[in-house]
């Protein structure tokens, strides 16, 4: 007999035949239809139909049919819950069977039916089956109090279930104790505050007693259990890891890795001097090794949980490199991560075999193996110091093998290790330069731009080379640009005789013809510094450059403890905490590593993390990249930083000085010809520091114009002001509803929840619509993007400046207040289009005293082709006329009036009047206020007129500001 | 823990699905299949995360079997029990197959039941499960109240793999020491990495509930008993070998085997894995491969490859297989070798040269002429490891067995009366030669 046949029944009616055959009187004939039914549930089917029918045949002594009944029930009992307690009373009457294996069946399914009326049923018999005298019913229960926890935890608390369960860890029977560390655990974790596990040494001891005799799974979670456990000093935690290595030798890997997770978390607390903490690191290494002879999915599993071991203990794997070597048959995710762990063990004492391997991964066939084959040579240089000089001539080779990926990830290294060792390596630049044309990877050109900035000095045909790269400027990606912008004015600052019109075309270029802010501030900068005073120019573009670290991509230390204590859990393979992958409540708990408590009275020295590095020896870090002050001073193309930005302190002053020395210095100019006034700041005489405060001041301006697109977010609340949160935010207006767009940011270093806004009362009445909706918890670092709609139906109060809005915020750490502006157009509503003859009365009918008149200047709509380019506005940063560059609409009029409806800024007329257009425009704000409006347009000139009209003339200024937005945009 | 179970044919179609945990829906199943049984990339990890689901999946043949969850689960513990899943259903009904799972699909979910409970793990010795997941279900009615007790003893005792009252007419009791030599060495003869990974698979018949104790020539055991006599620690020391690492099956006592180093079971009835256990060192390597690969101007390679036994002669090697790779571009192959048969086949890029049976201390060459089409590609041809696959009889890490001492109390059967095999195969692992 064959069961795949059920799979194939698929004609139409199928359902009706079904029907008849579960009523068929024929046993045999019932138990091919529940099959049929089970078969079509499994591929998808919607049986939910014949839920009476199927249960009808629950009643039964055939154990088969029984368990294919209870399969039916707990996929449809949820969506029909009055008919599942038709089934309530044959699972009570099972929970009395004489069979246990019928009585476990029952309770076991009982609880996956997750139906509240059921659970009230399920309390009586689960009480009996906890108390069973079968191990096994008793086994099953314990989970079922889990499953009951789940659905209703309030019923479990009353019930009193938990109590029975704490009861159950001291069991006569391991796997009823193995169960029940599983369900309390579980409960408990969805109780952080709760002490229901409540370990303590007796209790900790009979799980330990119950380690040696439970099968492979109930010592993983007893083993996950006594991770949890923080001993009371050094003796008890040395006990429990005697107990707990022969757990090493399991077959069963999963029981091994969380061995070591208890080892490695206790470990912590005994002290170094101790003989045991050396054994117990020997012992270590052995059971990791033998992982990688496992299948290759738990290999990467091992793989990734010793990445994390290797930083926290490099000792314990430090001479077992040979194992991490690439077999030519692993599978790419396994070769990945063993490549990555054989460059956190290389040292000196095994580097040239290290070396040799690598150059052998170099000609494999997978391009990101390679790739990563060859960054890691660069990583052993910079590394192992010894080892530089083989790791740039292996470098140098595989550049000969001109394949094209390989010479660009090999370029991007040997920057790194120019970094690393400056002065040294510099002759092999003549053949670095050979391979500029094949280069396409924006990395590998901004790092031989780079390259070619630093040492122009000793190309001779430095200028040649960097001029071919100007050519294409615009379709450069941003980081080839600001490389090549910095690199040119090395250059100019190193040879200023023959690079001077060089120099002029890459900052015209920078800061005219690019609408990228980050390209403009920079070019913005150097042509400052350059027209001020070279000397200080020199002294911060040539400054010598801090040294970049020797290890790279170490996980934070906090993270670091963090998943440590996660070690072969889902956390260890992400290397991310499980809040950040996991929804609600559970697992939201840190865990941290525990601290040093000795028992004996030796007071030692305070301890340092036994990590490689020591806080206090941290010295060569580079600072983050999108750190603006590093970024000006170049030093943005190091490697992936290590550790938190920290030691930038004599970068800050240095940039302290550029804007100190640029003002004394102002004759300093040798033969630098000044760029065109307009781009010269006009705030250079302001105080010192105001040019930077603008820089940061700008982000908050430019945010709360907006026209009909969404403004870029601005910072509305910095987190320095709100203990780590930073709010960013723009205000949109899409078919009739106003949302507030907030971007929430988690700077701080714990995470935050429980999130709510308020509103103050505003002259408009804006209320959030709906609550502030945040899903997750918010970890560190993280950030969401939330779109709260709004309504205007709040309180009303009339604001100084009108469209001023207060706003607080709340989360679980305090309150935070913060103020921003709104662009009145959100309150421009879609029926505000007035009629001809309403407007023309309208219009006579409001006093002239109402009347406002304003100047639109540079409007960009209404420049003409044959008229002078714009002059820029004399502010550091361009602002809203970013557009210049771009292509014009060819009837300004038509362009305007089409932009303004877009924002709802109705056209009801149009005329000509001596060569100006002129527009007659309405529009009406949330709250019933008519607006009219006469926009006049001269072609050729870059300004035009606008007249309001309102019996509110408050507005009018608004009003105003809102037109000019969105015209500029 | 594991929120739910799903088993997909090559084509995505799902074949089981039972789901554990309220959080994981009927869109997860599509999930899966969309984002990596269809992706077009090579699988780049065998946990994926879609939408804050995490998904572990593990492959046999072309059926793939994946596990899903929500929560931050024992990851490790995920695939061990994928693979405990794979065996348990191969114990129950042979190779994993779509056919075979869509005939055993109701046994399947009836196993999925019992061996996962809410999504955790139970039970999954298949000697104990036998005893009442049967394909006939009818069975529990006429089941005594000792039986059924004798079975839920067994699910969740201390001895979850063995019944009581087993009886043979014979005790007997069979060991194999199957290890499997690894080998990475340069186109020079350095030897890169070398490793044998060991396994001692025992067949066991025999009464009632016996224990045994295992005996093999472990170094630290050997020195530790020969410390009262010099000239024993010396002679011994020679046969001993270092034992890098071992696991055990979950019948060991591992807390005595930490303690004293001596290894003592009951053992489950019929055939188990007793130990795994890996060395590195004074590995005996029983073949020596010796590249040599010429190119002769762009469209012709020559190669020549000389392979040297080195055990003693009297013993014989079996199933040898070199496998030489040829560059993607290859149009003709010659070859001449002087022992066994050697091929080219076009569909492996590889020649196969094939011998039946070698002695110890004996050496063979093949030598193979490449014809290549010119190409433009500018990468060089990666040149893949010779690799080599054998049989030899004889344990390539030098492990014997000392002696394996069977007890039973109850019943009156002695150690004398158990006979006894031992037999030791060596076989490749991943036995390379860069050349």
């Amino acid at each position: 007999m064959t069961d795949s046949k059920y799979f194939t029944t698929t004609k139409k009616g199928e359902i009706f035949e079904l029907k008849a055959e579960l009523n068929s009187d024929k046993k045999e004939k019932k138990k091919e239809a529940v099959k049929k039914v089970i078969a079509s549930m499994t591929v998808g089917k919607d049986v939910s139909a014949l839920f009476p029918d199927v249960v009808n045949c629950m009643q039964t002594d055939n154990l088969e049919l029984k368990k294919l009944v209870y399969l039916y029930l707990m996929n449809y009992a949820k969506s029909q819950p009055d008919m599942a307690i038709m089934a309530v009373n044959t699972f009570v009457k099972d929970c009395e069977d004489p069979n246990p294996l019928i009585r476990a069946l029952a309770v076991r399914t009982m609880g996956c039916i997750r139906v509240d009326k059921i659970t009230e049923y399920l309390c009586e018999p689960l009480r009996k089956c906890l108390k069973d005298e079968d191990p096994y019913v008793r086994k099953t229960a314990a989970v079922c109090v889990a499953k009951l926890h789940d659905i209703n935890a309030q019923l479990v608390e009353d019930q009193g279930f938990l109590d029975t369960l704490k009861d159950l860890i001291s069991d006569s029977n391991p796997m009823v104790v193995a169960n029940a560390v599983a369900a309390l655990s579980e409960i408990a974790e969805s109780h952080p505050s709760s002490n229901l596990l409540d370990l303590n040494p007796q209790s900790i001891n009979k799980l330990l007693t119950a380690l040696n005799e439970c099968t492979e799974w109930g010592q993983i979670f007893i083993l996950d259990c006594l991770a949890n456990y923080t001993p009371k000093d050094d003796r008890e935690a040395q006990s429990i890891c005697e107990r707990v290595t022969p757990r090493l030798s399991h077959a069963n890997s999963a029981v091994v890795l969380s061995a070591v997770k208890v080892l490695m978390k206790f470990m912590e607390m005994l002290s170094k001097d101790l003989d045991y903490y050396g054994t117990l690191l020997k012992k270590l290494a052995p059971p990791l090794v033998t992982l990688l002879s496992a299948e290759p999915e738990l290999q990467y599993v091992a793989l990734r949980n010793i990445n994390l071991i290797v930083q926290k203990r490099p000792e314990i794997l430090k001479h077992e490199m040979k194992v991490f070597f690439v077999k030519y048959n692993d599978p790419i995710y396994v070769k990945l991560e063993k490549l990555d762990i054989m460059i956190r063990l290389a040292s000196q004492a095994n580097i040239a075999q290290v070396l040799a391997e690598l150059k052998e991964y170099a000609t494999e066939v997978d391009v990101d193996f390679v790739r990563k084959a060859v960054r890691a040579i660069g990583r052993c240089a910079i590394k192992v110091e010894q080892s530089a000089e083989r790791c740039v001539s292996t470098l140098l080779d595989l550049i000969q093998t001109k394949v094209n990926y390989v010479v660009q990830e090999a370029i991007v290294v040997i920057k790194d290790i120019f970094r690393k060792y400056p002065n040294k390596y510099e002759s092999v630049i003549a053949t670095l330069c050979e391979n500029l044309d094949s280069l396409d990877e924006p990395e590998a050109r901004a790092a031989m731009i780079w390259i070619v900035g630093e040492y122009a000095e000793r190309i001779d045909n430095a200028d040649e080379l960097l001029e071919s790269f100007l050519e294409g400027f615009h379709d450069e990606s941003t980081q080839v640009q600001l490389q090549l912008l910095t690199a040119i004015v090395k250059l100019f600052l190193k040879k200023p005789t023959e690079t001077q019109e060089l120099v002029q075309q890459v900052l015209s270029l920078a800061t005219q013809d690019s609408d990228n802010p980050d390209l403009r501030d920079r070019g913005y900068i150097y042509w400052r510094l350059l027209s001020t005073d070279p000397v200080a120019a020199k002294e911060v573009v040539l400054a010598e450059k801090p040294l970049i670290s020797e290890e790279t991509d170490l996980i934070e230390p906090t993270l670091l403890d963090e998943l440590i204590c996660y070690i072969g859990t889902l956390a260890s393979v992400y290397h991310k905490p499980p809040s950040a992958f996991v929804e609600g409540g559970r697992g939201v708990v840190h865990k941290s590593l525990p601290p040093r408590t000795a028992s004996s009275e030796s007071a030692e020295s305070p301890e340092t993390a036994p990590t490689g590095a020591p806080p206090g020896e941290q010295p060569d870090v580079i600072p983050a990249q999108g750190d603006l002050l590093g970024d000006l001073l170049n030093l943005d193309l190091g490697p992936p930083v290590s550790g938190p930005p920290l030691a930038t302190s004599s970068v800050q002053m240095g940039a302290v000085d550029l804007l100190g020395g640029g003002l004394d210095s102002l004759i300093g100019g040798t033969n630098f010809v000044a760029p065109p006034t307009a781009a010269v700041p006009a705030n250079l005489g302001a105080p010192i520091g105001s040019g930077l405060s603008d820089l940061f001041d700008l982000t908050s301006g430019v945010g709360t114009l907006s026209g009909s697109y969404v403004a870029p977010k601005a910072v509305w609340l910095p987190a320095m002001k709100a203990k780590g949160l930073e709010i960013s935010g723009t205000f949109t207006r899409q078919v009739g509803s106003i949302s507030m767009d907030l971007q929430l940011t988690n700077k701080a270093l714990q995470v935050m929840t429980d999130f709510a806004i308020q509103f103050n009362r505003n002259s408009f009445g804006l209320a959030p619509a709906a609550p502030l909706q945040v899903h997750a918890p918010l970890s560190p670092n993280q950030t969401v993007e939330i779109s709260l709609p709004l309504s205007t139906v709040g309180s009303v109060m009339k604001m100084e400046p009108l469209n001023n809005l207060q706003v607080a915020v709340k989360n679980n750490i305090d309150v935070f207040y913060f103020s921003t502006l709104y662009p009145l157009h959100i309150l421009f509503v879609e029926d505000g289009k007035m009629d001809r003859q309403m407007f023309l009365a309208t219009w006579k009918d409001i006093p002239n005293e109402n009347e406002a008149q304003f100047q639109i200047r540079d409007c960009p709509l209404n420049a003409g082709e044959d008229s002078e380019p714009p002059t820029p506005a004399p502010r550091l940063y361009p602002g809203p006329c970013t557009d210049w560059g771009l292509p014009r609409p060819c009837d300004p009029t038509e362009a305007a009036s089409s932009k303004l409806q877009s924002s709802n800024i109705f056209t009801v007329a149009k005329r000509n009047v001596e060569g100006q257009d002129m527009l007659y425009q309405s529009l009406k704000l949330t709250n019933g206020i008519w607006v009219l409006a006469e926009l006049r347009i001269q072609p050729g000139n870059p300004s035009c007129t606008l007249s309001l009209k309102c019996r509110a003339p408050e507005v009018s200024q608004h009003v105003y500001q809102a037109y000019e937005t969105i015209l500029k945009n | 823990m594991i929120g739910g179970l799903f088993i997909y044919n090559h084509k995505g179609e799902v074949l089981i699905s039972r789901v554990y945990r309220d959080d994981i829906g009927r869109n997860a199943v599509d999930a899966f299949r969309v984002n990596v049984i269809h992706a077009r990339q090579q699988v780049r990890s065998p946990v994926t995360n879609i939408a804050r689901t995490s998904f572990f999946h593990v492959k046999r043949s072309n059926i793939w079997l994946a596990a899903v969850t929500k929560q931050n689960v024992n990851a490790a513990m995920v695939f061990e029990f994928l693979y405990k899943m794979c065996d348990v259903m191969a114990a129950y009904f042979g190779k994993i197959s779509e056919e075979n799972i869509k005939n055993n699909f109701v046994l399947i979910y009836e196993l999925l039941d019992e061996i996962l409970d809410f999504g955790y793990p139970q039970n999954s010795e298949t000697g104990a499960l036998k005893t009442f997941i049967t394909q006939q279900g009818i069975k529990s009615q006429h089941q005594t109240k000792e039986e059924q007790s004798q079975i839920t003893s067994q699910v969740t005792g201390q001895i979850g793999w063995r019944r009581e009252g087993i009886k043979y007419r014979r005790n007997e009791l069979f060991l194999d020491v199957l290890e499997s030599v690894n080998l990475l060495m340069s186109p020079q003869g350095q030897v890169l990495s070398a490793h044998v990974s060991g396994r001692v698979v025992m067949k066991s018949y025999l009464s009632g509930m016996p224990e045994c104790k295992f005996g093999m020539n472990d170094k630290i055991v050997i020195e530790k008993q020969g410390k009262g006599t010099a000239d024993e620690t010396s002679k011994s020391g020679k046969q001993s070998i270092a034992i890098d690492d071992c696991t055990f099956h979950q019948c060991v006592r591992l807390s005595k085997f930490d303690s004293e180093r001596s290894i003592s079971f009951i053992p489950p009835d019929g055939e188990f894995e007793l130990m795994r256990y890996r060395t590195t060192k004074d590995i005996i390597l029983p073949f020596r491969v010796i590249p040599l690969v010429r190119e002769v101007g762009r469209t012709k390679l020559e190669v020549k490859v000389v392979i040297k036994s080195n055990f003693k002669p009297s013993l014989l090697a079996q199933k040898i297989e070199v496998r030489i790779p040829t560059p993607l571009n290859t149009s003709g192959v010659q070859v001449i070798c002087m022992k066994g048969k050697a091929k080219y086949k076009a569909s492996e890029n590889a020649i196969v040269w094939k011998i039946k049976r070698m002695a110890g201390m004996k050496e063979s060459q093949i030598n193979a002429e490449i014809e290549l089409l010119p190409t433009n590609d500018k990468k060089k041809w990666a040149r893949p490891p010779i690799s080599m696959n054998f049989e030899v009889p004889f344990a390539p890490s030098g492990l014997k067995v000392r002696y394996l001492k069977v007890f039973e109390p109850k019943l009156n059967y002695s150690d004398h009366d158990v006979i006894k095999w031992v037999r030791y195969i060596g076989r490749s692992g991943i036995y390379e030669t860069r050349c």
